[in-house]
């Protein structure tokens, strides 16, 4: 069975998570960038470089935990020991059932995560196809978690750091002499703790060990190559005094528009590391069955190859469609200046570059919604749609079961076809 | 699709700006009142009815301003102050733009006069009231300061001195109303009494001008409290 088609299986694993990939680089990478295109710090063509680049890279090397979760975290494959094509007539199900979900809910356009539709599919053709107790639930259980704290997290972290840039830099008597004394110190934390986080928790699949000492020391360094860079462009820009006429806080912004670029890698970064794994995830679990010859609960590394398909699916994405969508979000959004901007995209960035870490699959989108309201109950942003957040629980409530519907339906249809 | 997409309406237009064009109208329509006494005083009709006309036209533009930013200030907007407070300071700004509307309408209409004795006093004192306006309108510029400050630090003392500033202003202007209706009163058995009774309503809608734009400075005065 396995070796009859496993060529075919192969091939439409890759087709299916280059349509997800494709997906997410199309549409998803431009709620990721909407906060950084939206203050006006990058312009359209600077935040699709950045974009295309830094989710390469996070793809690349901090993707593997979360991609390890997706592939066998939720399934318990010992059952499948028997039955190895039902794996991977599952994964394959979850993959389209996300895919046509996610067409479906961008085409009417509801707030709709990839992650929360990957996991949901998984669940339910695990639930339904092989059995209840088939499910990791332990595991699912804190996935679910972690949607719930994740936008928590990432509020507070933003309220925290909009609270330290006010007392800091805004309410002081000189902002700018102290914009330009504090931004590198928070030019360096971004550096730090995406370096940090990628280097204990995502390196391992490149092959590369160290030891928690030389992880500190490379991530120190990291953070100051970061800092310097930051500070030579500070010194470059040109400040006009007659330009705080009008209003008094423009030059103070320009030193966070510096900072705000520096920190949208960070974001386009994370959001690279979480998302590809919801595309190649299920490629990966795919993959791993039919090169073992049925073998299921296969120890093998990951081969690398599947994240670079990722990485590579979510650039054409963004390329063919991605930047029209990153200009229409950042041209919509007048409310947010550089220094909020950068409050809430470096506390999703941490966020999910975390549980990216911890191999936790969470929504990036509504990590960075949790992260702008945070900003806004430190009364920083002009004016919030609080309805969109009723609309995100309430994506939630819907994604789940229909994620998890259209992939019973689609798993049981390949096994008929293929079995 | 992209119109329909969540982070881009999660943002929604802040108020601060409209409100500040808004204000910013009401007193451009305001200092039109005092080339409009001057044509008064000087009995200059047709140059008086003139500017009537364009105050009631720059009363108009804020009025729609005002229904504007009413329609774009749904409940549900996350606002970085009471949105009760914002539509009570534009309620406000409104009602100055409509003193000034109404003093030009009466004027015009009833073909009033100043006696000679109270002409430069009223002068003076609508010059006052209109600076209030003007102070008004500086201390409402600096609520998008005050939002990137997160309502916090140095620039809060900023706006409360202007604030007290814009308060001795109207202190002023009841001073000098208490004046000109003083001489007003000692002329007033010389007069025609419909007249008379006329002149003390404009003084008194005069004074309203001030008093609003200090009740704008309390309302920002309360936000900042919060």
């Amino acid at each position: 069975m396995i070796a009859e088609y496993g060529t075919v299986f192969i091939i439409l694993a890759i087709i299916f998570g280059l349509f997800m990939a494709w997906g997410i680089g199309a549409n998803d990478v431009a709620n990721a960038m909407a906060t950084s295109v939206g203050s006006k710090a990058l312009t359209i063509k600077q935040a699709v470089i950045i974009a295309a680049i830094f989710e390469f890279a996070g793809a690349l090397l901090a993707g593997g935990q979360v991609t390890k979760t997706i592939r066998k975290g939720m399934v318990d494959s010992d059952l499948l020991a028997s039955t190895p094509e039902l794996l991977v007539f599952g994964m394959l199900a979850s993959l389209l059932a996300a895919g046509l979900w996610l067409l479906i809910a961008s085409f009417y356009g509801w707030p709709v995560s990839t992650t929360h539709s990957i996991v949901g599919a998984i669940v339910g053709f695990a639930a339904v196809g092989i059995g209840f107790e088939a499910v990791h639930w332990a595991k699912v259980g804190s996935i679910a978690m972690s949607w719930v704290v994740s936008p928590l997290l990432a509020g507070t972290i933003a309220f925290l750091l909009f609270n330290s840039v006010q007392k800091l830099i805004l309410n002081t008597s000189d902002p700018l002499a102290n914009a330009k004394k504090y931004v590198p110190y928070y030019m360096f934390l971004v550096g730090f703790i995406i370096a940090l986080v990628t280097l204990f928790k995502g390196l391992k699949h490149v092959g590369l060990e160290m030891s928690a000492m030389e992880n500190y020391i490379i991530a120190m360094l990291l953070g100051l190559v970061v800092m310097f860079i930051g500070k030579a462009k500070i010194k470059r820009i040109k400040f006009d005094p007659s330009e705080d006429k009008d209003f008094h806080f423009t030059n103070v912004e320009k030193i966070f528009a510096v900072l705000m670029m520096i920190t949208a890698c960070a974001m386009a970064f994370a959001h690279g590391s979480n998302d590809v794994a919801n595309a190649v995830g299920p490629v990966a679990a795919v993959v791993g069955v039919v090169e073992s010859g049925g073998e299921v609960a296969q120890k093998s590394a990951m081969p690398i190859w599947i994240l670079l398909l990722g990485g590579v699916g979510i650039v054409v994405g963004l390329a063919m469609y991605g930047h029209r969508v990153i200009a229409t979000v950042g041209s919509g959004i007048t409310a947010l200046t550089p220094s909020r901007g950068f409050a809430a995209t470096l506390a999703a960035s941490i966020t999910v570059v975390l549980a990216s870490g911890t191999g936790l699959p969470i929504s990036t989108t509504h990590t960075l919604v949790g992260a702008v309201l945070g900003v806004g109950l430190a009364r920083g942003i002009g004016a919030l749609n609080l309805g969109v957040v009723r609309t995100v629980f309430l994506s939630w409530v819907v994604t789940l079961p229909a994620g998890a519907i259209l992939a019973i339906i689609i798993f049981y249809i390949l096994k008929g076809v293929f079995g | 699709m992209v119109a329909k997409n969540y982070m881009y309406r999660l943002f929604g237009r802040s108020p601060v700006k409209p409100l500040q064009e808004h204000m910013g109208k009401v007193l451009v329509c305001v200092e039109e009142l005092i080339p409009f006494i001057d044509a008064i005083v000087r009995e200059d009709e047709q140059t008086a009815a003139k500017i009537q006309k364009s105050i009631s036209k720059y009363e108009k533009e804020a009025d729609k301003l005002k229904k504007d930013l009413r329609l774009h200030l749904p409940s549900g907007m996350m606002l970085p102050v009471p949105r009760t407070d914002l539509l009570e300071i534009l309620r406000i700004q409104d009602q100055i733009a409509n003193k000034a509307k109404d003093i030009a309408g009466i004027m015009v209409g009833r073909n009033m006069k100043f006696p000679e004795r109270l002409a430069p006093l009223f002068v003076d004192y609508l010059r006052r009231c209109v600076d209030a306006a003007v102070q008004a309108n500086k201390t409402v510029n600096e609520l998008d300061e005050l939002v990137e400050t997160g309502f916090r630090g140095s620039e809060v003392e900023l706006v409360k001195s202007m604030i007290s500033k814009l308060d001795a202003i109207e202190s002023d202007t009841d001073k000098l109303q208490i004046k000109i209706r003083a001489t007003l009163f000692k002329i007033e058995k010389d007069l025609p009494p419909v007249e008379v009774m006329f002149l003390y309503k404009i003084i008194e809608w005069t004074g309203d001008l001030a008093d609003q734009a200090q009740r704008v400075g309390s309302r920002l005065h309360i936000m900042l409290a919060k």
